[in-house]
């Protein structure tokens, strides 16, 4: 049983016995807890501090003693640049869409996979696979051997001379992303449904439901903490997504597949403007944190409500 | 149904075989129209690979790996432990702040973790990505190791307790044995994603200290022109991960959805 999981004033005796127990002994119990919680503070905090602190300087690397104080110049500039706006609008689409499909072929596959077939070990192996390489092979194989217009596989199976990366440039990587991404959903979806409790799901065939109401009313609310943890786990990791589009597009053609994480770096290691990017750093974090707030409440509801596993 | 599912991974999966039917396939083989599907296997792409300078990014890839995932364990150990058998105050504050440094977009620290390692000699060492890794993965591996922790029964830590048993004894001869399979599966994932992370390696890290992904990142260069080889790379990149995940899949997906959802 988790702390968390404990909803408060239910086991007030416990808590107030672990409570008087910390307290005396405060600092000897948060001994093995410090290397750590310093460690993380070090190295994930200072260097946003001093993302804040160059947002508020114009400073480009190529042109030493360029340092000065500009106040909010930056956060002007960034707002006032359309790139910017379009990679967050991009970066929004290619969250939602790809988080969304993953984790709906991610389901689905889960689904097939949870039922005893020959070979089955052998298929689920296969189905991982995609997550076990590295995004960067996979997105260096999709833009070569899946979407060259002359040689790819795309082109032979659909046959047509559609340049996938320039014609479709963030749908292809989209693509990729989802392909990366549907095996991690799939595990954790697969996890879920495997950890029902059968005397229920035997019940429930004895009550005479059918299969697709079994699954609307005991298996997907049983599986809903799953989902939570598989969209809250894929979009903080596909929000991030560099590797595609750095190796597949370059945010091309133009800047019809820039996405934040991409724009910032070529503000920052291509036209060394380190005040600038550092703004737009600062801005990206802070609608992260309106999201994850959002995004924490719900994992902490998800925590809270015992999905009828006891 | 059983067909259709089969059907359906082989599809979902094809990029993959597809790439490693590549890998064995002479360049000439590699890009024709219609593409080949049945050729003469050759392993010249793989020794090519190989005898080229593939093997010093290797490596890199596996000492970094290896020293972040210790680090973690190291590290993280002691803080899932006070987190759940020991619990201090502001308990969950610590897991919040733990799991909300995971959503701060590490696009927006590049810029300082750059200058830092440029002022500190760390920059394209090993170092550098070290300690990124460490910080990248312990507050995910804490989140696990804690719940796994929290399966270690009370009554037997209390039994003990009133035995005499001090804490090395405790953590040795009890705890271990419960979260062991737990720590596995936390190290595990600290592998594959240590393995497979692309954009520290890539701003922080050049010639000197560049990982597997960083390798990969030279054939974007030649426009696609070597397929062949590029799939050899990219397989041989990929295996080390994809053989730890195949023989521990049943951990992985304990792993992810008991450390999380518990």
């Amino acid at each position: 049983m988790s702390t968390l999981s404990v909803p408060a004033g239910t086991a007030p005796a416990t808590t107030s016995r672990t409570e008087k127990k910390a307290t005396n002994k405060t600092g000897k119990r948060r001994l093995p807890l410090l290397p750590a919680l310093i460690f993380v503070i070090a190295v994930t905090q200072i260097p946003f501090l001093l993302t804040l602190f160059y947002s508020f300087q114009s400073w480009n690397l190529v042109r030493p003693g360029s340092q000065h104080f500009v106040g909010l110049q930056n956060y002007v500039d960034v707002f006032t640049d359309s790139t910017f706006l379009g990679a967050l609008l991009n970066t929004v689409v290619l969250t939602v869409v790809c988080v969304f499909v993953s984790l709906l072929l991610g389901l689905g596959l889960a689904i097939l996979l949870d039922r005893k077939f020959a070979g089955r070990g052998f298929v689920r192996t296969l189905l991982i696979t995609p997550f076990l390489i590295l995004p960067a092979a996979g997105a260096l194989l999709w833009k070569t051997t899946m979407f060259d217009p002359t040689f790819g596989l795309l082109h032979f199976v659909f046959n047509t001379d559609v340049d996938w990366l320039s014609q479709f440039p963030l749908a292809a990587v989209m693509a990729q992303i989802v392909w990366q991404w549907t095996p991690f959903m799939m595990l954790l979806t697969l996890a879920g449904l495997q950890s029902q409790s059968k005397e229920v799901l035997e019940a429930a065939s004895v009550d005479g439901a059918n299969r697709w109401r079994t699954f609307f009313s005991i298996t997907l609310p049983h599986l809903s903490r799953f989902l939570q943890l598989a969209t809250l786990l894929g979009a903080i990791y596909i929000v991030n997504s560099f590797d595609a589009i750095f190796l597949m597009t370059q945010g091309g053609p133009g800047t019809a597949s820039t996405n934040l994480p991409f724009y910032i770096y070529q503000r920052a290691f291509e036209g060394f403007d380190i005040g600038q990017s550092s703004a737009m750093g600062v801005v990206v974090v802070i609608l992260t944190m309106i999201v994850a707030t959002f995004a924490l409440r719900l994992m902490f509801r998800a925590f809270s409500v015992d999905g009828g596993t006891k | 149904m059983t067909v259709a599912t089969w059907v359906l991974a082989i599809l979902f999966v094809f990029p993959l075989l597809w790439m490693i039917l590549t890998a064995f396939k002479q360049e000439s083989d590699a890009y024709t129209d219609p593409p080949k599907l049945f050729f003469k296997p050759t392993f010249d792409q793989i020794s090519g690979v190989l005898k080229g300078d593939f093997l010093p990014y290797l490596g890199n890839s596996a000492f970094v790996t290896i020293i972040s995932t210790l680090l973690v364990l190291l590290l993280g150990i002691p803080a899932a432990y006070a987190l759940s058998l020991a619990p201090v105050k502001g308990t969950k504050n610590a897991l919040s702040f733990f799991l909300s440094t995971k959503m701060l977009p590490i696009v927006a620290a590049i810029i300082p973790l750059y200058v830092i390692s440029q002022n500190t000699n760390l920059l394209d060492t090993v170092w550098a990505l070290i300690i990124l890794y460490t910080a990248m993965n312990l507050p995910l591996a804490i989140w696990m190791m804690r719940s796994f922790f929290m399966e270690v029964p009370g009554e037997m830590i209390e039994a003990a307790r009133i035995d005499g048993a001090n804490l090395p004894t405790l953590l040795r001869k009890i705890i271990m044995p419960v979260v062991a399979p737990g720590v596995a599966a936390t190290a595990l994932i600290c592998v594959i994603f240590s393995w497979t992370e692309f954009f520290y390696a890539v701003n922080l890290t050049a010639a000197r200290a560049g990982t597997v992904p960083v390798f990969l990142v030279g054939f974007i260069t030649s426009e696609g022109l070597y397929w062949a080889q590029l799939s050899a790379a990219a397989l041989l990149a990929s295996l080390p991960v994809m053989i730890v995940g195949w023989f521990a899949q049943n951990h992985l997906v304990r792993g992810l959805s008991m450390g999380a959802v518990k």
